[in-house]
């Protein structure tokens, strides 16, 4: 499975989003690779099935073929966690 | 220190307490401008962030209270580095969960790996509540430097 952690620049908050996402899957024993990209380089792809990104950014990412799922908290595990496992049923 | 990459990413001189900033942009302005008196990054990249947040919105606030200002890897960028601009007053930024913030860090970073190590310190140093309590309350440098 593939997940993008998206930001503006794709270098800053997407890479703490990738790891913190990566944590959560490993815990979750989901297999799965999340790329850090910033948001232009996320809107020309097509190979994710989730996408992650902040409130911000949900809006620009609509049209795509994945899930977007908003991070509010990029430190709680617990939202990324809930978000994920519903998102995964 | 228990985060070296941190330590070192944030040099001396890269941390202002008790910052004075009226809005987000002047906000952001202090942590890019604490990059460029650190020589990690160009006045353009302060710029750069500014302009980031005015174009995508405030995502950059990734936590309660918590800003990551940044701009992409480009000649602006000096060496990988970060500040933190710790405020007086909160500010707030326009994002939907996360406001008002008190911390904004300032990120330089080369290109997309050059800076995993220290991002992965900083993201264990900003998941510990503790850590976080303390850069909130933070009232001298030497307690940042502590907290870290």
């Amino acid at each position: 499975m593939k997940l993008l952690a998206v930001c503006g620049m794709g270098i800053g908050t997407s890479v703490l989003l990738k790891m913190n996402a990566e944590k959560v899957l490993r815990t979750l024993d989901i297999e799965a690779t999340v790329d850090a990209t910033d948001l232009a380089t996320a809107q020309a792809r097509r190979d994710a099935q989730i996408i992650l990104t902040t409130p911000d950014l949900v809006d620009k990412l609509q049209g795509l073929p994945a899930e977007i799922i908003a991070i509010e908290h990029f430190f709680d595990l617990e939202e990324i966690t809930q978000k994920l496992e519903r998102s995964l049923g | 220190m228990r985060f070296a990459a941190l330590a070192d990413a944030l040099a001396e001189g890269a941390i202002e307490v008790g910052a004075r900033a009226s809005d987000r942009t002047e906000a952001i302005r202090i942590a890019g401008d604490l990059l460029v008196s650190t020589g990690r990054a160009t006045p353009h990249y302060t710029d750069e962030m500014v302009r980031a947040v005015d174009e995508h919105g405030p995502y950059i606030v990734i936590a309660p209270g918590i800003a990551l200002a940044h701009g992409r890897p480009s000649a602006e960028v000096l060496d990988t580095g970060l500040s933190l601009a710790v405020l007086a007053d909160p500010v707030v930024f326009g994002h939907s969960t996360n406001d008002p913030v008190r911390l904004v860090f300032g990120l330089a970073a080369f290109d997309h790996n050059a800076h995993l190590g220290l991002m992965r310190e900083l993201a264990l140093a900003l998941s510990d509540v503790s850590v976080v309590n303390s850069l909130l309350n933070a009232s001298q440098i030497e307690e940042v430097r502590a907290a870290l």
